[in-house]
């Protein structure tokens, strides 16, 4: 018999290029493969005990086997059964998924954090090593690593189908999502939430490199700059320092330590001070004060990009001192001092 | 006329003698003629057909932009059109199936037609209303038209914020003002029908013997009456939010971006259960004609329909779990969604055991009520996957949601609606339909439904996301199968389309019951009068009461004879 080539093509690329479900890529994927199949067992289950039924009476009962309808009322007792079992099994299902649901967003203590910003239609990631990547994103196997995400402009998800962990990159606030991913290789990245005219171009690699590449990787891709160190320019530069430099007469509070630790606001509330925390109080400075200060901090909405937020947290997170922040802030008032230079003289 | 037939045949029609019948001298439809008198009817039957010919055609354009769809996704690579014009394409699909069919489908064309006779009464309790229902829902039709025409929208039916409000330079209002016109043509059909069941039942005619579609269409009536208005509400403040920048949703401005998707799924969630719940009722009216025998458990049924609108309103943020909210709150809206599977459950088993010991055969409603009760548990447990919150993670957002509500909304309900429809047709025309012809295409769209869904089961568990005008070459093969599917499946329903226009001229003559069922619609003439009784019926039996009607029978065979 002659079977057309393009049909047979087909056939053989369906058996062998074509998996049932993707590869299990992170140590989180067992564990949702587990109750995948789990449920596909009961759905297969349930069609099998329907069409069963359906089947079953349909022959048992047609018309001409059975020209006289019996009538029947119900049966509590059967009711009450096919309550109850399906019932039972929801509420199996309901326990089994919000203990995977919350090990899949409670990120270990240990992390590694690696900033993400979604945009109309790219990913950039930041590592706070100063690796910046567009539509593809370098992790070490082995290792907890944590997203912290952000949008700039509309909503976008952010999507591991390997790993089985996705998350919805938010607007004007950090979400975060954490894997750790079991074998190298390189993994699609989606964006899964409607976004526009190229959400379908919103794509990317993950690639996931053993930890002695990974190293390899850090070190070759370094742009020089560290996230903390870009903001420290930053916060030089926005003036932070005139006011944020912990000298007794500060007309802000000082920033050295601060992360991690808990504030209490100036309407008595307490607060965790985080990376969603810090970024809110740059840009609503006047729903975040300190208790002891006036409100005095100008907003920063619509002055600094999502990119330059991520800096300056990761600068803050890492301040330990005010050393060199009051350095910075003498040098640069010393610079106002210094004498104009001479217009002839050619700018650098 | 003959008695019931005492040779068994495979079949429970009884038609009667084709040489002599006719239609009935007056009725609904010849009572008056003229367009004008359609367009300004009264008469719930004829606004009916009014509504069943403009859904049927907004269900062809929307089956035309998802025949688009799939054709766009036969390859990876995106070739056939542009992605802008991918993206108005399946916006379009949702809004025109989702708003101007599956919304109205079965409440306003079997339930217009159909709920004021089962109970027992002339018309519905506003006539007025109700043509002014069908004019909101054409105004809503034309301006989701004028939004095509003038050139398309893009925001997909979800009108996601800030997308819809900051980002997108298409016809947003248009198609928004549109849903929200709509919304008040179906906010009038359910305040219709809650007011006749309440006040309009025939005397004897208590809760406990209305037909379950008179129960469920009521249940229905009961959502769209509490949860439509949340939704133009929400259409509202997109179109503010758009037109002169209030921030309700603009984070920038302190608002909350997903406030939106709160008011839109408070909604939208409960919306689903307008579409399927009227659908319910036709199953289990055409399973109990079929078997010849009452509905198993009618009690269970009746008020699992009623569990089904209460619980359905506090389901919604199950949309919104990886979206951010907190944990605390999605445990608890995930337990409400295992909770709201359960009356599910309990109809599927209820109608599987009306089944056991009845007299069945297999006319086309009855094919389309199985395969409306073999996809609904797929769409069902599918439901219960997504519902399940860790793996809800990995399968939202993805061709597995696709495939999980096109077997609820398609396999179940838009099934249940050509069950209803067969099943009702020659009372509404007073025809039948050609018999074997439509049981092949109740089969060709049983067999088109799979091939086209169930794939992209297993695509979305590969992650492949909705809404993608382009996909990795892996996911060619599942595609193509998709789509040879959808072609399958386009067949299956042109098919019926055909053959009812056919029969409208065609058909042989129905009689009065051809079902030998038992609601009071089968009772009088088809089609039927204006005013339905010549007088007011009196109910001394029970819903499915095969045993009264059998006297009934009897005995106007010895007054005729």
């Amino acid at each position: 018999m002659h079977i057309s080539p393009v049909l047979w093509q087909f056939l053989v690329k369906w058996l062998h290029a074509s998996a049932l479900f993707p590869a299990e890529a992170s140590t989180i994927a067992p564990y949702t493969d587990a109750l995948y199949f789990f449920l596909l067992l009961i759905t297969v289950i349930g069609l099998v005990l329907v069409g069963a039924l359906i089947f079953g009476f349909s022959i048992r009962y047609r018309r001409q086997r059975n020209p006289v309808a019996t009538q029947v009322e119900g049966s509590t007792l059967l009711e009450a059964t096919w309550t109850i079992i399906p019932l039972a099994i929801f509420l199996v299902v309901f326990v089994w998924g919000a203990v995977l649901y919350f090990r899949i967003y409670n990120p270990p203590a240990n992390s590694m954090n690696i900033y993400v910003i979604g945009k109309q239609w790219m990913w950039k990631a930041e590592h706070p090593g100063g690796q910046h990547e567009i539509n593809s994103l370098h992790v070490p196997t082995g290792r907890p690593v944590q997203l912290t995400m952000i949008s700039q402009d509309v909503f976008h998800s952010f999507s591991i189908p390997e790993f089985r962990v996705k998350r919805e990159v938010v607007p004007g606030r950090y979400s975060t999502v954490w894997f750790n991913a079991t074998t190298p290789g390189t993994y699609h990245l989606f964006c899964t939430q409607y976004c526009g005219t190229q959400h379908s171009g919103m794509i990317g690699e993950i690639v996931a490199l053993t930890p002695e590449d990974y190293e390899k990787w850090t070190q070759q891709s370094t742009s020089g700059m560290s996230l903390a160190q870009n903001g420290e320019r930053l916060f030089a530069s926005m003036g932070c320092n005139a006011c944020h430099n912990g000298t007794a007469a500060a007309r802000g509070p000082s920033l050295a330590g601060v992360y991690g630790s808990h504030l209490t606001l100036s309407n008595g509330s307490q607060v965790l001070v985080n990376e969603a925390y810090l970024r809110d109080s740059i840009l609503n400075p006047s729903q975040h004060v300190t208790a002891g200060f006036a409100p005095i901090m100008p907003t920063y909405q619509g002055q600094i990009s999502e990119d330059g937020l991520i800096d300056l947290v990761e600068y803050i997170k890492t301040l330990n001192s005010n050393y060199r922040v009051q350095q910075t802030y003498v040098t640069s008032q010393s610079n106002q001092a210094a004498p104009t230079t001479p217009s002839e003289m050619v700018k650098p | 006329m003959s008695t019931a037939p005492i040779a068994i045949s495979n079949t429970i029609v009884q038609l009667p003698d084709q040489t002599t019948a006719t239609l009935p001298k007056r009725n609904y439809i010849n009572a008056e003629s003229g367009m004008l008198s359609w367009l300004l009817t009264g008469d719930h039957k004829r606004i009916a057909m009014l509504y069943l010919a403009s859904i049927t055609f907004f269900f062809f354009i929307g089956g035309a932009f998802a025949g688009a769809i799939r054709l766009e996704l036969l390859t990876p690579q995106p070739d056939l059109v542009a992605s802008d014009t991918y993206n108005k394409m399946f916006s379009m699909h949702g809004i025109i199936m989702i708003f101007l069919f599956l919304v109205p489908s079965v409440p306003a064309t079997l339930g217009n037609f159909l709920i004021p006779i089962m109970i027992g009464a002339k018309d519905l309790a506003f006539p007025k209303i109700n043509l002014l229902s069908w004019y909101l829902y054409m105004i809503g039709g034309t301006l989701t038209l004028a939004a095509l025409v003038l050139g398309g929208v893009d925001t997909g039916w979800t009108f996601t914020t800030p997308l819809s409000t900051h980002y997108l330079n298409t016809h947003v209002i248009t198609a928004a003002s549109a849903i929200f016109v709509a919304g008040f043509a179906s906010i009038f059909t359910g305040l219709n029908f809650i007011v006749t069941i309440h006040r309009m039942r025939a005397p004897g005619m208590t809760w406990f013997r209305m037909p379950l579609f008179v129960w469920s269409n009521y249940a229905a009536s009961i959502l769209m009456v509490l949860g439509t208005p949340v939704l133009a509400i929400a259409l509202v403040l997109v179109a503010l939010e758009r037109t002169i920048g209030i921030g309700v949703f603009d984070p920038t401005k302190g608002g909350d971006p997903l406030l939106f998707q709160h008011l839109f799924w408070f909604y939208s969630h409960p919306a689903v259960y307008i579409m399927i719940l009227p659908g319910m009722g036709v199953i289990s009216e055409v399973i109990s004609t079929f078997s010849r025998k009452r509905v198993f458990g009618y009690t269970a049924v009746a008020f699992s329909s009623v569990a089904i609108a209460l619980f359905g309103f506090f389901v919604w943020a199950h949309h919104m779990f990886i979206m951010g909210v907190s944990n605390f709150s999605a445990l608890v809206f995930s337990l409400l969604t295992m909770l709201v599977a359960v009356p599910s459950a309990i109809k599927i088993f209820n109608w599987a055991f009306t089944l056991q010991k009845g007299s069945i055969t297999f006319e086309t409603p009855m094919l389309y009520a199985f395969a409306f009760i073999g996809l609904f548990t797929i769409g069902g447990l599918t439901g219960v996957f997504l519902g399940s919150l860790g793996l809800d993670i990995h399968l939202t957002e993805t061709y597995f949601i696709v495939a999980h509500f096109h077997y609820v909304m398609v396999g179940g309900m838009l099934m249940a609606f050509l069950a209803g429809i067969h099943f009702w047709w020659p009372k509404m025309t007073g025809r039948m339909y050609p018999e074997s012809v439509s049981k092949l295409s109740a089969i060709i769209s049983f067999i088109g439904f799979n091939l086209t869904f169930m794939p992209q089961f297993i695509l979305g568990y590969l992650g492949m996301p909705r809404r993608y005008h382009a996909y990795p070459a892996d996911f060619q093969v599942l595609n193509v199968l998709s789509t040879a599917g959808a072609t399958v499946l386009g067949v299956g329903f042109l098919m019926p389309l055909l053959y009812l226009g056919w029969s409208l001229k065609y058909g042989a003559i129905a009689g009065n019951n051809p079902w030998q069922a038992t609601g009071l619609e089968w009772q009088i003439q088809s089609p039927p009068l204006t005013e339905n009784f010549l007088v007011t019926p009196i109910v001394t039996q029970e819903a499915y009461d095969y045993e009264w009607l059998e006297k009934k029978t009897k005995q106007e065979v010895t007054t005729v004879g």
